[in-house]
């Protein structure tokens, strides 16, 4: 009797070590494969790091190497969030307000190019009034608008915004008219036949199809966004990562500027995967094809 | 008797300087009838279908269905098509809620469709997999969702476009297993399109051949008199079967061969 049970408790024992290897070996793999993955990035991060110190670690040098960009900014990394008042900021709070100002022009570009891609995809009138404007604006170069949204707002904030918003909107309104027109005629049919019309149709039908195409058209705006406000930051002033760099220049701190491009990208790369993780999770179950 | 679903004199072209692609097409298909229009590709099978069904306009003549003039889609004329057309971002569920809500939102309350829906989809044997999205089934269940769909709708028509074309051939065969079963339980009037002879025999009342396009029309009708319910495996050695069978195959590799294959 005893051996029996103690055969049933040590093959207990022996499934519970086993299952505890199968939740283990997972990880452990998930572990080696992203050391398999990031490794390349390493190597290639040092071999960038000794070349740029090598080439510029001599007196004269017009940029600074890496070790003195440590030595001049280790600062603004440490203490991304320090305000000293006035203009004398971290980096943290520059890029928080140029972030605002992002989110602000680009959530009115969304709306508004979403709304204005639908009308476009729909209405075949609205196509033909419409789309030829479009082609010729979003051509326009972002920072070309300052000046005259400077005249119109009068004002560095909305008009830094509306920079924002212009840049970001045509993508949006493009593929979104796109995503709406290519609704496939299956769906349509489907649509038909169960008298599916009007708004429900628009809502159970044209947006849940066009939304791959309409979170491409977010993803391409969100980085013009980001483009466009270091630019626009650069000549409206006060504060933000693109005034940042420019005070940055104009006082010779070479270094800082080196520091605040790594932190653009960083954030660029951010918000690039953010929407792109929103479309994916948004657009579930849809793929272009 | 007046039928139940009278296609009368229907003709369509799509370009006026084109030849007309359908000619004097005239079916009477009585209730509860199993209709299968078959021909080579091209020769405006599904354009029929379509016509029937309210997704194309013809040129000339109408459809009367119980009464009524089709000249617009609609659920009593439920469509399963060739490719599913299951709307990917719904689950299987919820792709045959969709038509029950559409055409039971005012008659049936909503824990009335709801029950509506799994049984349908019981209907196929797809309840067990209710809630999985199509890109996540095989083409065979998404098609079987596709039938669960339509039969949702309580259709007066049901109209099948080439359903088991995409299939593999063990697929197929239960799946026309349960299209029968479900034909014999509901008595619903079916119209389908099809290519496979084998099929077309198995499962028809009456078969429908089309001539080549263009200004393809019925060239023959023939009626399959066997008894129901029906056994594959029974049939195959049964002697109306295999004249019906020769029939239809006379019909459309003799007689009316593909042009493009004869060429």
């Amino acid at each position: 009797m005893n051996t029996v049970i103690g055969g049933t408790a040590s093959r207990e024992i022996a499934i519970a070590e086993s299952s505890l290897v199968v939740r283990l070996k997972p990880l452990a793999l998930k572990l080696r494969s992203g050391l398999v993955n990031l490794a390349p990035l390493a190597v290639m991060l040092v071999v960038i790091g000794v070349v740029w110190q090598l080439a510029t670690d001599h007196p004269g040098a017009g940029l600074p190497s890496p070790m003195k960009i440590w030595a001049d900014s280790h600062d603004l990394i440490l203490h991304p969030f320090y305000d000293h008042g006035g203009l004398d900021k971290g980096l943290g709070l520059h890029l928080f307000a140029s972030l605002q100002r992002v989110a602000l022009g680009f959530a009115l570009a969304a709306i508004v190019g979403v709304a204005l891609g639908m009308l476009v995809g729909t209405s075949a009138l609205a196509m033909r009034g419409l789309d030829p404007i479009f082609q010729v604006l979003r051509t326009v170069p972002p920072l070309a608008w300052l000046p005259l949204s400077l005249a119109a707002f009068r004002e560095a904030q909305p008009s830094a915004i509306f920079v924002i918003f212009i840049t970001a909107i045509w993508p949006v309104i493009i593929n979104t008219a796109v995503g709406v027109r290519n609704v496939p005629q299956d769906y349509r049919n489907v649509a038909k036949v169960i008298q599916l019309r009007g708004p429900k149709f628009f809502t159970r039908i044209v947006l849940p199809s066009a939304a791959p195409y309409i979170f491409t058209g977010l993803r391409i705006g969100i980085g013009l966004s980001w483009l466009a406000i270091v630019a626009a930051e650069m000549l409206i002033g006060g504060v933000g990562i693109g005034f940042f760099i420019w005070d940055a220049w104009n006082s010779s701190n070479i270094s800082d500027i080196v520091v605040a491009l790594i932190y653009v990208g960083l954030v660029g790369f951010c918000l690039d995967r953010l929407v792109a993780l929103a479309g994916r999770f948004a657009a579930r179950g849809t793929s272009i094809t | 008797m007046t039928a139940f679903l009278a296609i009368t004199d229907i003709g369509i072209r799509f370009n006026p300087a084109a030849p007309a692609v359908l000619v004097d097409v005239t079916l009477p298909i009585a209730q509860g009838e199993y209709i299968s229009v078959i021909g080579h590709s091209g020769c405006g099978k599904s354009t029929l279908l379509n016509i029937v069904a309210g997704l194309l306009e013809a040129t000339d003549g109408g459809v009367i269905l119980d009464g009524r003039e089709v000249n617009s889609p609609g659920p009593d004329r439920a469509v399963v098509f060739q490719n599913h057309s299951l709307l990917p971002w719904l689950s299987c569920r919820e792709n045959v809620r969709l038509a029950v809500d559409q055409v039971f939102g005012r008659s049936k309350s909503r824990a009335e469709r709801a029950e509506w829906v799994d049984e349908n989809l019981a209907l196929v044997r797809m309840g067990a997999h209710a809630d999985k999205r199509p890109g996540e089934i095989s083409g065979g269940m998404k098609q079987r969702v596709g039938i669960a769909r339509a039969l949702a709708m309580q259709p007066k028509v049901l109209l099948l476009d080439e359903p088991f074309g995409a299939l593999d051939a063990l697929t197929r065969a239960h799946l026309q297993d349960q299209v029968m079963e479900i034909h014999a339980r509901l008595g619903t009037t079916v119209m389908m399109i099809t290519h496979d002879v084998d099929e077309a025999v198995l499962l028809s009342d009456r078969i429908v051949m089309l001539t080549n396009g263009p200004e393809a029309t019925i060239g023959e009708i023939l009626t399959v008199d066997l008894p129901r319910p029906r056994s594959r495996l029974t049939l195959v050695k049964d002697p109306v079967f295999i004249a019906a069978r020769a029939a239809v195959m006379r019909f459309l590799y003799d007689r009316h061969r593909n042009p493009a294959e004869a060429a």
